[in-house]
């Protein structure tokens, strides 16, 4: 019997489950992919928001400060990056020049520190390569940017350590709640557990359906397409440039990463299937374009990799959160873009309904244990700087051999190809693998959900 | 030995790499370092168990890691360097570079750098094709490091992309793998491999698809089918992976990091006649110059470039412009793309190798100081090399351009 399932190990379902591991309960996270991170987790555009631009007093706005603060406060511990970009949000013409002064007194409003209305010299002082187009800008010193993966992989890695369990390739199929506890039916084992945490992102409408609880959100998926270019590209974008963001979207970002690339996207395209998310050769070439006029230093700019992804937008533009006592059930669902910056104020919030449900307190283990997470940020040093690392397994994103090994064996090796990418950088560079795969695929044959090689033996 | 100043480093171990090694030795130049990333010679020959290797520059035939083996002997014997598993990160300063290697990071500076890193295919992502990403999607070199160095393979029924020289040779691969590619399709409207090459999908039952493009890939995990566009019919073929191949591009990530970034056409370093750079202490040759030719073209450009730069050693670092070869569509690319007054008495480069971007008939013509010194008309076909002769007074030219008039 646990104390707490959470169901859907995004980055909210690892964060959720790490601040109740830390707090004494029994935790089990349960997840359908084969990896943590399988949804929308996955892509994303790795910006460490302010919420500057959040709508005043929401508990979006409450929780990416939240989360951001605890972010900047445990993230050394983990050995997790941080690079101080800063951002510019760019009006490209004269009405979105006229909401800058909007956007300043919100961000404001919001406690943002740091907010600075520039001209369009000023901001092309700032971050050199932008178009002269420009017509202005606010910069907004306290938008960083992270690593994506690392981070909800290092919460759920102190989750295991201090005890949890990890259920992947596990898909919750029905719940009963029978007045005391719950018991979920899955696709692999029965669970039992005095609460659930609903975090299931794409599907967490369908779980709280499942789950027999009132349905009171819908997810109606948005597709977002990215571009990452060469790592050329960064000596011209240092910064986050933003768009003036419409009343549904962020808009198409240019940003730098942690691993020395930049991204063009994401786009905001509505569609049902939670499942497909495809890459589109002529929006692929919009976003090239849009990158091109936004700097135009990055015209010609080889493209490394692109991705998209399904972010699990509801009806409505704020967070779905429903605490249920009588059934002690937490949904937290709708979390449509802010995620990766609010998942550690949402597992606060989490924790903190929980305790409103007044069926008894956890007691804290006395010690947390704290690690450092491989450093796959160009902020730090890398694996191949240091003796004795095997050999360059992926040349274009500098994997040594033995970090890909301690990946393979880490307290939670990557359950698939995707995983293995997302803990090592292993085949995510400019050649996408020519050189590393088929080496990757001997050193992680047997180890994940499907294998890279096939057997051609006695098949047709 | 190791602390003498190093006279030449060279940056890949594939034939342009080895061949620029030998050359220098040969020509009496004390100390040639040779940096290999993988842990043996031989660069992109080593996993193509079926191309040939060996006619141009040995006169007989090797069959993949085998001509590895003997460019590493010859290498040995003639005295270089050899250091594998070093991977060059980076150009650090005038002439140095910054290497990783299981021992850790050093610097190593030299007098003169060539950068011999060759060429790769075009990746999926590159080409930006539509559909979802399950793994199954490589590229033909890809395929052969499966093969060749783990004896695995990524699929049993892949879908062909492309109809280059390397496309039938992936197909054999596949078949003598226990893989039958389900179909081969190229954009153009004709295959971009010679004949009789390009007759042997047919030969062994593969349909041919031309003026075909893949509009989308579907799978999850894996490959499950590919959705193909020929003119405005739509058809969907199962299948469980994706084979891209050729569309070379240069492997010229150390350029694009530089300062001298590559040229917009070959996607490689801007050199002059002699394989030199803006910087005159760097030099380059073999097919990260431009994607690309056979190992033995490679291996004589390496060797060609590997004694002009034993001239330059004794002239000392060159001085003075080198003046751009312009040029329009359908002209994509050409090499070299500069041309400087120079003094060595042999340049590596006695051709201009050009390449047009599609099929097209008409004139080539190339013009120094607007005074046309040359031209052809012919039908010129993609992906095929066009050899036009550096005339002396080039390098001494103030404008030198290649003009295409369509007739």
């Amino acid at each position: 019997m646990f104390d707490v399932a959470i169901i859907g190990a995004g980055v909210v379902g690892c964060a959720v489950a790490r601040r109740f591991a830390m707090a004494g309960a029994r935790v089990v996270l349960i997840e359908k992919g084969a990896d943590i991170l399988s949804g929308a987790s996955k892509a994303n555009s790795a910006i460490l928001h302010t919420g500057f631009d959040a709508p005043p007093g929401s508990l979006e706005w409450q929780l990416v400060q939240a989360g951001r603060a605890e972010y900047l406060e445990i993230h050394q511990r983990f050995n997790l990056p941080l690079v101080k970009t800063g951002a510019l949000v760019c009006a490209w013409d004269e009405q979105e020049a006229s909401q800058l002064e909007h956007i300043l007194l919100e961000g404001r409003r919001n406690g943002v520190p740091e907010l600075n209305l520039l001209s369009s010299a000023q901001a092309r002082h700032r971050q050199p390569g932008l178009s002269p187009l420009l017509q202005a800008a606010v910069e907004v010193v306290g938008e960083y940017i992270i690593d994506p993966w690392s981070a909800p992989l290092a919460y759920v890695t102190q989750a295991l350590k201090l005890g949890a369990k990890v259920l992947r390739g596990t898909e919750v199929l029905q719940g009963e709640f029978d007045g005391q506890a719950w018991h979920l039916h899955t696709s692999t084992e029965p669970v039992r557990a005095r609460v659930v945490i609903n975090t299931a992102g794409l599907f967490g409408d369908e779980i709280d359906r499942r789950l027999g609880l009132p349905v009171e959100f819908q997810i109606k998926p948005r597709k977002g397409q990215f571009v990452v270019l060469d790592k050329a590209a960064a000596r011209h974008v240092g910064t986050i440039i933003l768009p003036v963001p419409s009343a549904t979207t962020k808009g198409i970002v240019v940003c730098p990463t942690v691993f020395g690339n930049v991204i063009i996207g994401p786009t905001a395209e509505e569609q049902d299937d939670r499942l497909r998310a495809t890459v589109e050769h002529d929006t692929l070439q919009g976003l090239i374009r849009r990158g091109e006029a936004i700097v135009p230093a990055l015209a010609g700019m080889p493209v490394t990799a692109v991705y998209a992804g399904l972010r699990p937008a509801s009806e409505q533009k704020a967070y779905r959160v429903f605490s249920r006592p009588a059934q002690q059930a937490i949904t937290l669902g709708g979390i449509r873009s802010t995620g990766l910056s609010a998942a550690l104020g949402l597992a606060q919030y989490a924790l903190a309904l929980y305790q409103q449900f007044d069926i008894g307190s956890f007691s804290a283990p006395k010690d947390i244990p704290w690690f450092a997470m491989p450093n796959l940020a160009e902020s730090a040093e890398r694996d191949w700087q240091r003796p004795n690392h095997g050999e360059m397994v992926c040349h274009c994103e500098l994997v040594t051999r033995r970090e890909i090994a301690a990946s393979l064996c880490s307290p939670l090796p990557p359950g698939d190809f995707g995983g293995l990418r997302r803990r090592t950088r292993a085949g995510m560079g400019r050649c996408q693998g020519f050189y590393c795969n088929s080496t990757l695929a001997e050193m992680s044959k047997g180890k994940l959900a499907a294998d890279l090689a096939v057997n051609t033996k006695g098949q047709s | 030995m190791s602390l003498r100043e190093i006279d030449v480093l060279i940056i890949g171990g594939g034939p342009a790499g080895v061949a620029a090694a030998l050359a220098l030795r040969q020509q009496g130049v004390a100390r040639v370092v040779l940096l290999e990333r993988e842990a043996e010679l031989g660069g992109a020959t080593r996993h193509c168990s079926h191309s040939p290797f060996g006619m141009l520059e040995y006169h007989r035939v090797f069959i993949g890691s085998a001509y590895g083996r003997r460019l590493a002997a010859d290498a040995q014997q003639a005295g270089v360097e050899i250091r594998t598993q070093h991977s060059v990160v980076r150009f650090d300063g005038d002439a140095a570079v910054l290497v990783s290697s299981p021992h850790g990071v050093e610097t190593l500076s030299a007098r003169r750098i060539i950068t011999a890193t060759g060429a790769r295919e075009t990746p999926r992502s590159a080409r930006l094709i539509s559909g979802e990403r399950p793994i199954g999607v490589i590229t033909t070199a890809t395929l052969q490091a499966y093969v060749a160095f783990h004896g695995l393979m990524p699929f049993r029924r892949p879908l062909i992309v492309g109809s280059e020289l390397v496309s039938m040779s992936a197909i054999l691969t596949c078949l003598s793998h226990g893989a039958r590619p389900v179909a081969l399709i190229e954009a153009q409207s004709h295959a971009i491999a010679r004949a009789p090459l390009c007759w042997l999908p047919r030969l062994l039952g593969i349909p041919v698809h031309r003026q075909t493009t893949l509009v989308d890939i579907q799978g999850r995990d894996r490959v499950e089918a590919v959705t193909l566009q020929t003119g405005t019919v739509l058809r969907q073929l199962a299948c469980d992976g994706v084979l891209l191949t050729g569309q070379f591009i240069p492997e010229a990530a150390l350029f694009l990091n530089a300062p001298c970034g590559v040229q917009q056409g070959s996607a490689g370093p801007l050199i002059d006649q002699d394989g030199r750079l803006a910087n005159p202490l760097h030099f380059a040759a073999g097919n990260v110059l431009r994607g690309i030719e056979t190992g033995g073209r490679a291996f004589r450009e390496g060797r060609a470039v590997g004694r002009a730069v034993a001239q330059d050693l004794r002239y000392g670092p060159a001085q003075g412009q080198a003046i751009p070869v312009a040029h329009a569509a359908p002209i994509k690319l050409v090499v070299p793309g500069a041309v400087r007054n120079s003094p060595l008495e042999q340049p590596a480069f006695t051709t201009f190798q050009l390449r047009v971007s599609h099929r097209v008939r008409g004139v080539i013509s190339l013009h120094l100081d607007g005074v046309s010194v040359w031209q052809k008309q012919a039908q010129w076909l993609p992906e095929r090399r066009i050899l036009v002769p550096i005339p002396a007074q080039a390098s001494t030219a103030q404008t030198i351009e290649f003009r295409f008039r369509e007739t």
